[in-house]
C-alpha cells in the first residue's frame, strides 16, 4: 500500500536532527527562507530542508548546508546565494559548511514546502519508508486536481529531481519533485 | 569507479538530443548527469584525503594510459539496445558496489555511498523496465536486445577486475572485494534477465576483457578524452 499522506518522522527528518531556532539565530533563519531554489523559485532552503544548523554569535554566522542530489548543478550556486544574503542582512563574516553528517531525503522537505511544491504545479514526494521502489515512483496525487489516477510516464523530468506524470482524470501532464 | 561514472557519463550523454524518444533522451542525459556528478564526488574524495589535484585536473589532464576505467564503459553507443544494455549491466553493478560501500571502514567513502545508493535507485528500476519492455516486445526488438546482451557481457564482466590493491582493500574492510560482488551482481542481474526473455551467454573464462583497471584501452578511449579535454587544453582555467 502507497502511503500518499504527509511523511511521518523518518531517520533524515528534520525535527529529529535540526538545530532549533533561538533568540540569536533567529534573524538568520529568517533570511534563510528569503533564499530560493533557482529551479523551484517559491521553496527555500529552509522549505527544502537544506539547511541542518545555524549558529550566531556576533556579527558572525555559520550554516550548515544539505544539498539535495549528489549531482545538482545548483548546489554551488544556491550556496553562494546563502552566503550573499547573509552578507547583504549584515553579518560580518558567513561560513557555509557542507553536512556530511547525515544525508538530504525527501521527508526534509516542510510541511509548508509540500504546499508550496504543489502550488507551483509539482507532486510532493512520498516519504521513503526504508527502500524505494517502483509503487512509489509511480504513484502520486495529481497537484492540479488531487486526483490519484495518475500514470507515471518518465523516471527523469526537465531536471534531476523531477519525474513526468499524466493525470488520467483532468488530463494534464505534470511533474513531481522525486522522492530519495 | 571515478573514472568509469566520468567516462560512461560522458557516453551516455551522446544520446541527449539523439534519443529515440523524447522521454529517453531526457533519461540518458539525467543519468550522464547524475554519473558525471558521482565521479566529481569520488575524485573530491581524492582530492580531500589524498592530496590528488582538484577534480578538474583529475578528469581533463590524464592520458588515455593513466585512466583506470574498464574497457566496458568506454565502447561506443552503439545502437539504443546496446546503450540500454550497457546501462543495465552497469547500474546494477554500480548499485551493489555502492550498497557494500555504505558499510566500508573509510568512513568518507561509506558517507558518499550511502548517499550515492539511494540516487541510483532510479538507474535501475528505469533499465529493468525498459529490458523487460524490449525483451519481451517484438521478435525484432528481443533480438537486438538478445545480441547486445551477447556484446557486451564479456565487457561488462571487465567491471569486476580486480586492482593491484585488491588484496589489501579487502583485508583493511574498505571493500568487499570484486569477486563477491560479481557474484552478487549475477544473482541480481540473472533473474531479471530471465523474465525479459533474455539468456546470458556462456563464455569461457578467458573471454572476459579485462586490461582497463591497469590503462590497456581499446581504440575508442582517446577519441573519448580528446574531445572531452578540448576546452580544458585551449584555456585551463576556463569557466562556463
Amino acid at each position: 500500500m502507497v502511503n500518499l499522506s504527509t511523511p511521518s518522522a523518518a531517520s533524515n527528518d528534520r525535527a529529529v536532527f535540526d538545530a532549533p531556532r533561538n533568540d540569536s539565530n533567529h534573524k538568520a533563519f529568517s533570511v534563510l527562507e528569503t533564499v530560493m531554489d533557482p529551479e523551484i523559485p517559491t521553496l527555500s532552503v529552509m522549505d527544502l530542508g537544506m539547511i541542518t544548523n545555524v549558529a550566531v554569535s556576533d556579527n558572525t554566522v555559520s550554516v550548515r548546508f544539505l544539498p539535495t542530489f549528489v549531482a545538482c548543478p545548483a548546489t554551488s550556486y544556491i550556496r553562494n546565494n546563502i552566503e550573499e544574503a547573509l552578507h547583504h542582512a549584515g553579518f560580518k563574516s558567513v561560513q557555509v559548511d557542507l553536512e556530511t553528517e547525515m544525508n538530504w531525503t525527501s521527508a526534509r522537505i516542510s510541511e509548508l514546502g509540500r504546499k508550496k511544491l504543489e502550488a507551483f504545479g509539482l507532486g510532493a514526494p512520498v516519504a521513503i519508508d526504508g527502500v524505494l521502489d517502483f509503487a512509489q515512483i509511480e504513484h502520486v496525487a495529481c497537484p492540479h486536481c488531487g486526483s490519484t489516477n495518475t500514470e507515471l510516464r518518465s523516471m527523469f523530468g526537465s531536471t534531476l529531481c523531477r519525474s513526468i506524470h499524466y493525470c488520467n482524470d483532468c488530463k494534464q501532464g505534470f511533474e513531481r519533485f522525486k522522492p530519495l | 569507479m571515478a573514472d568509469d561514472e566520468l567516462i560512461i557519463g560522458h557516453r551516455n550523454s551522446e544520446w541527449t538530443g539523439l534519443g529515440p524518444i523524447l522521454e529517453e533522451d531526457i533519461a540518458f542525459s539525467s543519468i550522464a548527469q547524475d554519473q558525471i556528478g558521482h565521479a566529481v564526488a569520488n575524485y573530491t574524495l581524492l582530492n580531500e584525503h589524498f592530496g590528488e589535484p582538484v577534480p578538474d585536473v583529475i578528469a581533463f589532464s590524464r592520458n588515455e594510459k593513466e585512466f583506470r576505467c574498464s574497457q566496458f564503459v568506454e565502447l561506443p553507443i552503439g545502437d539504443y539496445a546496446f546503450s540500454l544494455m550497457r546501462h543495465f549491466l552497469f547500474d546494477h553493478a554500480e548499485s551493489l558496489r555502492y550498497a557494500r560501500l555504505s558499510d566500508s571502514s573509510f568512513a568518507p567513502l561509506a558517507a558518499l555511498a550511502k548517499k550515492i545508493k539511494g540516487e541510483l535507485k532510479y538507474h535501475t528500476l528505469h533499465a529493468d523496465l525498459w529490458v523487460k519492455k524490449l525483451g519481451m516486445g517484438t521478435e525484432e526488438s528481443h533480438a537486438r536486445m538478445q545480441t547486445a546482451l551477447n556484446e557486451a557481457f564479456p565487457y561488462a564482466l571487465g567491471i569486476f577486475e580486480p586492482s593491484k590493491y585488491e588484496e589489501e582493500l579487502v583485508a583493511e574492510k574498505i571493500a568487499i572485494g570484486e569477486t563477491a560482488l560479481q557474484t552478487e551482481w549475477l544473482d541480481v542481474i540473472s533473474p531479471l534477465l530471465q523474465r525479459a526473455n533474455l539468456t546470458i551467454p556462456k563464455l569461457p573464462i578467458k573471454e572476459r576483457v579485462y586490461g582497463g583497471r591497469q590503462g590497456y584501452h581499446t581504440e575508442y578511449l582517446q577519441p573519448l578524452l580528446d574531445e572531452m579535454t578540448e576546452v580544458y587544453r585551449l584555456d585551463p582555467a576556463a569557466t562556463w
